[in-house]
């Protein structure tokens, strides 16, 4: 396993200065480790286990050649040349050597975690996503709940792939990135098997106050919160004091849970009466600000981060963090001075006395 | 709000059986529709129901201070400081009920012109601060030492020889008018002195406000306030005494005579047989003055009593003290962690400022409202506790007076009287005393005070609206901001006060988000400071208002609410500081709400659940 390192790293050896190897997701769960921040345990696999892939299956002039044929103004043309691409990727086979190395760390994986077959979440992780500028977030796939290693082989394919959904392909098309440049890391992590889930920011995205912490939540697994399946539960805490000082509890209408006899990821209604309960309790939500506050501070600016609470763990040290990116859209606005500077308190007083205050 | 319609003043109707209420009152507090100039006036202003103030229909004797901060306030902003865009604030009366406006400055090159003097007015006592109030705190001594000297002396049958002999030239009855001249003058100077800063203060602490909040619009107020306040003012000196006094109980090792049940004489007699008794009650008596003369309410009633009126007040307090210590606990006032907590605090917010000119402006306006605000907390012990507590009690040494001569059936019943009726009646009494013929008010008063009686209780079982006229778009008035129209949110929850309907069916009531936080627990409604010995460890306080004497409390209940107060309220400040939830300013929670009722408390919305 001399070269390991070099195909698959543990998540705390992975550093932001690893994106182009390990992928931004995977880079920054690093990054989150190396800050003290609780993140389920796993591992990436890096943009150079993608390159041996396509090498070793002989796949890559395939690949990039069917790129070449797609007539840009054609659409059809990309979905077909994304079909055949993915197909091509989906059933090529992994070679021995690097089979070797991913199944080696997914068994040390289930074996710390003392789960056989760990169940895990096999997510992508792109070079080009997550940099602030240039939000690729939703590219790429994510898959739940996938236990052992014949399963995480093949997803990890999926996520491989994904590379060449018609969305990416046309995406780079527009923007102009060449296809050869892109590449892709697949992170396998821990399944949290969560009791709510969702997301923080440690701002208010409504309003651009860096003093707040909003943080959305549903049961169950994250995604019917990232995906905006169902209206959660929203909380605006105060980042000095971590207090709760808004609260709203929405109809919950659905969660995503996994189910033990099929071992897969399912999405059940919820029952009405229970809807309009409130599905975090106060001291995780501040508990999570506690956290988001610690992210916000490794990486000096304010960070978009998914959550989750394993229904698994005792109840001090729940709270997992699965992701974080930098927020995009305040961060890049121009700052401005709330008021323009005065010579003297008195100043300010005369000018807002004389501006007064307006009632709604 | 201002799609909100508010009725007319004018159209308000009288209540059946009240009419002829107006001459309870002075006369100018009445809107009126025979001057055309005056009605339109009225008409197209903006009258908030005074309800922070008066959660009860005015008395018409207590009103003196409504009429004493009318004129003082108005005066420091229109005439003294030349405040650029507002000028005073007007009072009317509605069945009882005091509504207020205030005015601004139409014209807006009259408040272009007013900037350069009030910068220098306001300037000269920003720079000065210290210094001027070093002097108010001189004023405020040495009138109340003038109130306290004043005598009101009972009408001899006989004038007394030394009045012969000193050729005094003399007597007691014009004494007594004189005095009684003097003792409602004394009151109305106090409150001049009341808002030489208090208007200033409030302007600086709106700016930084308004600072804050543009800078983090989620900002709680209460944080704002918490980088401001004092840590060490005025108003915890009762309290502070009291701790004091339960240590030297504990160490004089006289504690167990204090006992649990017997009222204060009983305690003092048995105190007065030991030495170490006797060194105690040294201490008690010296903390009285001026400590104890801090009042059960907010001071602005009549029936606002103080320690020193019911010294078995104090002592239920120092009780819980005195408990505290002999279980081990400490009951000091964690002063190092509040100011850490407070310097944390400010630290923070400022470092997520993003520029320099936002730090500058940030120092400028927390420096300057740091060092008007223990003001803004200090003078309400020197006016409405200290001055106040002695004021009511001479004035029942006057009624005391005319209950002698039968102009009053008890000496409570003055409050029915307006401060120039009772002038008068004093008139008719001292005249028939000099005459030796039967005053004319002994029929007339008695009779009238029963009409007035009938009249007060009708003005309390009728629900005032929350305001009448025409909402502005803008209000500039410090003093109104502060107190009612700081934030949209205190302005919605105003708004909803006294809004609630059938008091027995309510379920939910909504205040001002005093103190964070939210808990569930059993309600204890204490209407006044007497009864909080009912009150049990874990209970949620319901009360009309809190003040510095009910303090001991604190160390009890989970939450407090309260009918009267804003967000600088005493309940307030002391939840923050015990990090226990508090909504305030309800307007009636004590009726809604009963003892033994299961409450949820939000302090971080304002928010009371109440389960049926």
């Amino acid at each position: 396993m001399k070269d390991r390192a070099k195909f698959v790293r543990w998540f705390q050896e992975c550093s932001l200065e690893d994106v182009q190897v390990v992928g931004g997701k995977n880079a920054s769960l690093g990054e989150l480790l190396k800050g003290g921040i609780p993140v389920p345990p796993g591992f990436s696999i890096t943009t150079h286990a993608y390159d041996l892939f396509l090498e070793k299956a002989k796949i890559r002039e395939d690949v990039y050649g069917i790129l070449r044929s797609i007539k840009p103004d054609d659409t059809t043309s990309g979905e077909r040349a994304s079909r055949e691409i993915r197909g091509m990727i989906e059933s090529a086979r992994i070679s021995l050597d690097l089979e070797d190395y991913i199944g080696e760390f997914y068994r040390q994986l289930s074996k710390s975690s003392n789960i056989p077959a760990v169940p895990s979440a096999i997510r992508s992780s792109g070079t080009a996503e997550d940099l602030p500028g240039a939000s690729f977030a939703g590219q790429q796939d994510t898959f739940l709940w996938i236990r052992g290693i014949d399963d995480v082989l093949k997803h990890v394919k999926k996520c491989w792939s994904s590379l060449f959904t018609p969305r990416a392909i046309a995406y780079r098309t527009k923007m102009g990135f060449p296809h050869e440049k892109v590449s892709i890391s697949v992170g396998v992590q821990k399944m949290v098997n969560s009791w709510t889930a969702g997301v923080m920011f440690t701002l208010n995205p409504s309003t651009g106050d860096i003093s707040t912490i909003v943080i959305d939540a549903n049961w169950g697994f994250g995604e019917s919160v990232v995906s905006g399946e169902c209206t959660p539960d929203n909380f605006v805490v105060n980042k000095v004091t971590l207090e709760i000082i808004k609260r709203k509890i929405s109809a919950k209408e659905c969660l995503y849970t996994a189910n033990p006899e099929t071992q897969t990821v399912e999405c059940h209604e919820i029952p009405p009466e229970r809807r309009n309960n409130q599905c975090i309790i106060d001291d995780d939500i501040i508990e999570l600000a506690r956290i988001g506050k610690l992210i916000e501070k490794h990486y000096c600016r304010p960070m978009d981060i998914e959550w989750a609470i394993d229904k698994d763990l005792p109840a001090a040290g729940n709270v997992m963090i699965l992701q974080s990116r930098p927020e995009t859209v305040w961060s890049e606005k121009y700052v401005k001075p709330v008021c323009e500077a005065k010579a003297s308190a008195l100043e300010h007083i005369v000018a807002g006395l004389v501006a007064g205050k307006k009632i709604k | 709000m201002v799609a909100e319609k508010f009725p007319s003043p004018h159209e308000i109707e009288t209540i059946p059986g009240t009419e002829g209420w107006e001459r309870m009152y002075p006369y100018h507090y009445q809107f009126t529709t025979d001057d055309k100039e005056r009605t339109e006036y009225e008409k197209n202003m903006f009258w908030f129901n005074d309800a922070l103030h008066y959660p009860e229909p005015m008395y018409p004797f207590d009103i003196i201070w409504d009429e004493a901060w009318f004129l003082a306030l108005s005066q420091f902003n229109t005439r003294i400081f030349m405040v650029p865009p507002a000028l005073g604030v007007d009072h009317r009366i509605i069945n009882g009920n005091v509504y207020i406006t205030p005015v601004p400055v139409a014209d807006s090159e009259e408040v272009v012109k007013r900037i350069p003097m009030f910068m220098e007015r306001a300037g000269y006592y920003y720079e000065h601060w210290n210094e001027l109030h070093d002097g108010w705190e001189k004023k405020m001594e040495k009138i109340i030492s003038e109130l306290k000297a004043l005598e009101i002396k009972p009408l001899a049958e006989m004038e007394d020889f030394s009045v012969v002999k000193k050729g005094l030239g003399t007597s007691g009855g014009y004494m007594l008018l004189k005095n009684y001249d003097k003792l409602i003058d004394l009151g109305i100077e106090c409150w001049q002195y009341h808002f030489e800063f208090l208007n200033l203060g409030y302007a600086a602490y709106v700016t930084f406000v308004d600072f804050c909040t543009k800078a983090f619009p989620d900002i709680p107020l209460q944080r704002v306030t918490q980088m401001v306040g004092g840590i060490d003012v005025i108003m915890y000196r009762p309290d502070e005494e009291l701790k004091k006094l339960a240590k030297l109980a504990v160490e004089l090792k006289v504690n167990s005579i204090i006992g649990k049940d017997d009222k204060i004489d009983e305690v003092v007699s048995a105190l007065s047989k030991s030495e170490n008794g006797k060194k105690w009650l040294a201490a008690w008596d010296k903390a009285k003055e001026p400590w104890f003369n801090v009042s059960t309410g907010t001071g602005w009633y009549h029936h606002d009593l103080s320690w020193n009126d019911d010294l078995n007040v104090p002592l239920n307090s120092l009780r819980i003290y005195i408990e505290k210590l002999e279980a081990g606990d400490t009951i000091d006032r964690p002063l190092k962690r509040i100011q850490e907590e407070r310097e944390r605090i400010t630290r923070e917010y400022r470092s997520m400022l993003k520029t320099d000119e936002d730090r500058q402006t940030f120092d400028q306006l927390q420096g300057t409202s740091k060092l008007v605000f223990p003001y803004v907390e200090n003078h309400l012990f020197y006016v409405e506790h200290w001055f106040h507590s002695v004021f009511w009690n001479k004035m029942r040494e006057v009624s005391a007076i005319m209950k002698a001569h039968n102009f009053l059936n008890d000496i409570e019943d003055i409050w029915f009287l307006s401060r120039s009726e009772i002038k008068e009646a004093l008139w008719d009494l001292v005249t028939a005393w000099a005459t030796g013929t039967k005053g004319r008010g002994t029929l007339h008063w008695p009779k009238e005070i029963e009409w007035r009686k009938g009249v007060y209780r009708k003005f309390k079982e009728w629900t005032p609206p929350p305001a009448v006229g025409t909402p502005p778009e803008t209000i500039t008035e410090p003093f109104t901001i502060v107190l009612w129209g700081i934030t949209n949110d205190s302005m919605a929850a105003w708004a909803k006060l006294r809004e609630v309907g059938d008091p027995d069916k309510v379920t939910e009531l909504n205040g001002f988000a005093g103190s964070p936080g939210k808990v569930e627990g059993i309600a204890r409604v204490c209407r006044s400071v007497k009864e909080i010995d009912e009150l049990k460890d874990g209970e949620i306080l319901v009360a009309p208002t809190t003040s510095p004497s009910w303090a001991p409390v604190f160390q009890k209940i989970q939450a407090c609410v309260t009918d009267v107060g804003g967000i600088m309220c005493h309940a307030a400040i002391v939840c923050r500081e015990y990090g226990m939830p508090a909504v305030v300013g309800t307007g009636q929670a004590t009726t809604v709400i009963k003892t033994g009722m299961k409450i949820k408390v939000d302090g971080n919305t304002g928010q009371i659940d109440i389960e049926r």
